[in-house]
């Protein structure tokens, strides 16, 4: 039969289902067959702590979002258009947030009546009328796959495992997605057993060709490809932009990467990727606890390498103590903290903005160091290389404030001419300072950066001591002068304060906006599309967003001045317009949210158009 | 490969600068002169060695040795020097620690430190006593042991660090004493030599705190009879006159000491360092009473297994030979992998 084309400029659509039901692969493998069309996308996975909570309960479900358009976008959609409901407890848990007249696609197979009380249903909603105003596909996902796959030498459970590719298939074919790359994905994935690759195969075209046939589904969809910057791409998580940016920084400074981590959720996968990456020298060390990979990492910067160490908040409060060492001894040093919901263990797999505070001013003594946040995914690789760069230079701990929504989501990758890249190679100390040419002094600064000179084991002539003691100025013996020990501080302070960052850029197209919105970190893309919204209904506003949170952009507080409002949304209780209230003197609002999820597009449009009216 | 050039370095060399600032009569200073004394055997550059250390009155160590040197945080030295020797194999990389250092704060790196078999000498000042905080109860004190924290005795029992050090199956393990330099300095040239983790504790006398805590092993009238010099495969006889000796009674999960004059030559243990089951040697660490009879000196264990350092060298230089681009052409192609497409 012949069905019916239509143009849609964007869709998102929600892959939600149990937690070994593979709806984290199946959602990836629908992005990577988006990107190859040249839609633009952006991604939100979204799942359990528990690695197998039971099955068909509400905690158990684990879902993937992806929203893809023929423009550019920014958030991976406020409320999914297409929700795939692999069981009753995948239903029960998104339908709220499931606009009406969207789309639902359910694995009737799973709609039993034990599954049904599992969550709660005494009826089934898909019989009682509860979802009357959606547009259901009821399809019988499980024993359609197993049929499909009667002739072939799989197992009964394997063949039942392989329902996430009919869903693939179908969806794959709704939305006339390219599937080479998926077909090329399974030959690789179970490239040890060739049944389960052709059984996987088999059950992605029996879900494509049940779209073709059924009567049920008589539309299909197109989404053209975006105009986007030409250049070669490929999607890409924060938490893996952010291990290649680690990479490139080892190549560009031409040390050696260590990477000291102990395993810990979100961070995990950039010790994972890291661990890969052994041929450019990166060695990674998963050590006995948090102290200990904070502490090897300041011994490997010591000797010469590029200390990393990678963690979540409880991890960053373990290591507060190196890190304050870190500052005495005026050694590079990169905290990726990939922020999650606190306090304490709070909800390890959710995202939160709360670590602000704690990269700022969770040290003892005053103990200044450098913070940067990336804004999206992709940008985490230039971030990684921004905090080497800021370490490597200026000798400080730097601090990589990332969190589980842009570690976890994923976007477009333009992929950057590695000769653009910025150089960050380094002078190692080589002989004597001191004005008689004999003596080393490890504390006399280079006058533009304020920075000691790196003097590393294995120099001739420079043998010298640090510690965590006091430092006189220049010798670096110890001091308890106390006017030695106020210059100290102060000229720590300065060493931070000083370092060059480019200014906050203003986007205010219309140019006579009053409001200001100020963002740091991953709220980037929600507030970006908040605004373009307002504009788009012919309302004036602008928006800057903070890369560098310590230090500062030099000509922040005069941005800030320039408008009658400036309102600050983030996924804590107010921390950055703490700051800037203290800082600028600016009667900043904060709009503040810890539900463990991104903002929406719509919400915060919601609430900046009522700022908007009362300015 | 060609014979080193001798660097004729002497003791002199590896003073550093500093004021030392012990407190007058501190075991401290006996086992520095020592360490500054055995430096140039090594025949190691003095740039090529570090020494790194934690905090308490050992700590200070590296401040004056005329090498490089950190004085780091409460604990956490083996694990700093962790990152700098794996990174860096060409260093002789020194821990310098004590017993709240080593096996209270920072007992989780020491133990990870030796099952990981990393490529540091870790030398542990035993003073059994807090001495910079000035005069608590250390998990090695004695049971009982009354101190300003502990007005009525300590309720805890104590650490034995050979036994623990033994129990994380570190391939080397030795115990010396601070006021024996020739002992002192066997012990360090043994450690000096092994491939991988050298632990090596050292009683020392914390004069103002814990005043001759080790007085039984270092008085000649006791001495003798107290010791166990370790000498590796001669029979385990002391005493002034020999007259006792270690022995594995039949039936028995340790040893014993018995009158050597009531048993047969054969039944005396013959040391051997290099036994691979640790059982042994653990042994040894539990012959010592409360008294301090019977406490073995020496190294105890020394067995060959391949040190963290070199394995992870290893696989990086196994990765980095199966490449020939170069790290930008290597970069370009990590980057781009993965499903990609190009816009036009």
């Amino acid at each position: 039969m012949t069905k019916q084309i239509r143009q849609l400029d964007r869709v998102v659509i929600r892959f939600a289902g149990d937690s070994g039901d593979g709806m984290q692969l199946t959602g990836d493998r629908f992005t990577s067959e988006t990107a190859q069309l040249g839609n633009d996308i952006s991604t939100l996975p979204n799942f359990p702590a528990e690695i197998r909570a039971p099955a068909g309960t509400l905690p158990g479900v684990s879902s993937f979002q992806v929203h893809f358009a023929d423009y550019d976008i920014l958030t991976p959609g406020d409320a999914p258009n297409v929700l795939v409901a692999m069981n009753p407890a995948a239903l029960k848990a998104n339908l709220a947030e499931l606009p009406r007249g969207a789309d639902i696609i359910v694995n009737t197979d799973e709609f039993t009546k034990r599954n049904l009380a599992k969550v709660g249903y005494t009826t089934s909603p898909l019989e009682d009328g509860s979802l009357t105003g959606y547009v259901v596909h009821p399809v019988a996902l499980t024993s359609m796959t197993i049929g499909a796959l009667a002739a072939h030498d799989v197992s009964k459970k394997d063949a039942e495992r392989a329902k996430n590719m009919f869903a693939l298939g179908l969806l794959s074919w709704m939305y006339s997605r390219p599937y080479e790359s998926t077909l090329r994905f399974l030959e690789r994935k179970f490239a040890a057993r060739p049944e389960l690759v052709a059984a996987n195969v088999a059950a992605f075209r029996a879900g494509w060709n049940f779209g073709e046939t059924t009567e049920d589904f008589s539309v299909r969809y197109e989404v053209k490809p975006a105009s986007m910057v030409p250049g070669t791409y490929r999607n890409i998580t924060g938490n893996a932009a952010l291990s290649l940016g680690l990479v490139a920084a080892g190549v560009r400074s031409g040390l050696p990467v260590f990477l000291g981590a102990y395993p810990i959720t979100p961070a995990s996968d950039i010790l994972h990727e890291l661990s890969k990456h052994k041929r450019f020298g990166v060695v990674t060390m998963q050590a006995e606890d948090e102290i200990a990979a904070v502490g090897a990492a300041l011994g490997a910067s010591y000797g010469g390498s590029l200390g990393v160490t990678t963690t979540s908040g409880p991890g960053v409060a373990l290591k507060s103590e190196t890190i304050s060492l870190a500052v005495a001894l005026e050694l590079p040093l990169v905290i990726v903290d990939v922020q999650r919901a606190g306090p304490s263990t709070g909800m390890p797999t959710k995202t939160e903005q709360a670590d602000l505070n704690l990269a700022l001013y969770g040290r003892h003594g005053e103990a200044p160091v450098a913070v940067i946040a990336p804004k999206s995914p992709a940008d985490c690789f230039h971030a990684a290389l921004e905090a080497a760069r800021i370490a490597l230079t200026y000798r400080t701990p730097v601090i990589l404030l990332s969190d589980n929504y842009v570690a976890n989501g994923s976007e477009p990758w333009l992929l950057p001419d590695v000769a653009s890249l910025p150089d960050l190679r380094v002078d190692f100390a080589s002989r004597p300072n001191g004005e008689d040419g004999t003596t080393f002094l490890p504390y006399l600064r280079d006058p533009e950066t304020l920075a000691r000179p790196w003097a590393i084991p294995g120099t001739p002539g420079l043998e010298h001591r640090i510690g965590g003691l006091e430092k006189a100025d220049k010798t670096g013996d110890i001091s308890y002068d106390p006017a030695n020990h106020d210059f100290m501080v102060r000229t720590r302070a300065a060493r931070i304060e000083t370092i060059p960052v480019p200014d906050v850029e203003v986007e205010d197209p219309d140019g006579d906006a009053r409001v200001l919105v100020l963002g740091w970190g991953s709220t980037y893309g929600p507030i970006g599309a908040a605004c373009r919204g307002l504009r788009q209904r012919g309302l004036s506003i602008a928006q800057a967003h903070l890369r560098h949170l310590a230090p500062m952009p030099a000509n922040l507080g005069e941005v800030l001045r320039a408008y009658d409002r400036v309102v600050i949304p983030e996924m804590n209780l107010g921390q950055l317009a703490h700051v800037i209230r203290a800082k600028y003197l600016v009667d900043a609002i904060g709009y503040n949210q810890v539900r463990g999820l991104p903002f929406t597009a719509a919400e915060l449009e919601t609430m900046l158009e009522e700022v908007l009216k009362n300015v | 490969m060609s014979e080193p050039i001798a660097l004729k370095l002497t003791a002199k060399d590896f003073k550093s600068d500093q004021e030392v600032r012990w407190c007058p009569g501190c075991g401290d200073y006996a086992i520095l002169a020592a360490v500054q004394g055995f430096m140039p055997e090594l025949n190691i550059p003095r740039e090529n060695i570090v020494f790194i250390s934690g905090i308490g009155c050992s700590s200070r160590f590296p401040y004056y040795m005329n090498t490089y040197g950190m004085h780091s945080i409460h604990g956490r030295a083996p694990a700093i020097a962790t990152g700098l020797s794996v990174t860096r194999p060409d260093l002789s990389v020194w821990v310098v620690t004590g017993d709240g250092d080593a096996l209270s704060i920072g007992g989780n790196h020491l133990i990870h430190a030796l099952r990981r078999n990393v490529n540091l000498k870790i030398l542990l000042f035993n003073n059994r006593i807090y001495g910079l905080t000035k005069g608590q109860y250390s998990p090695t004190s004695e049971i009982g042991k009354i101190t300003k924290s502990t007005p009525v005795g300590s309720a805890d029992a104590p650490f034995n660090p050979l036994s623990l050090a033994l129990g994380a199956e570190a391939t080397f393990v030795a115990r010396t004493i601070d006021s024996d330099r020739k002992h002192l300095q066997s012990v360090l040239r043994a450690a000096a030599e092994h491939q991988g983790s050298a632990f090596v504790e050292i009683y020392q006398n914390c004069n103002i705190f814990n005043d001759g805590a080790f007085d039984q092993l270092k008085e000649p009238a006791t001495r003798d009879d107290y010791l166990i010099r370790l000498e590796h495969g001669q029979p385990i006889t002391f005493g002034k006159d020999g007259q006792f000796c270690v022995v594995h009674p039949p039936g028995g999960f340790g040893l014993e000491v018995r009158d050597t004059a009531a048993t047969p030559a054969e039944e005396i243990v013959v040391h051997d360092a290099g036994v691979t089951d640790p059982a042994y040697a653990f042994a040894l660490s539990r012959l010592p009473g409360a008294d301090l009879r019977n406490t073995p000196i020496g190294v105890f264990r020394s067995v060959t297994r391949p040190s963290y350092d070199s394995v992870v060298q290893e696989q990086v230089a196994a990765a980095k030979a199966s490449v020939d681009e170069t790290p930008e052409q290597q970069l370009a192609g990590l980057l781009a992998s993965g499903d990609t497409w190009t816009i036009g």
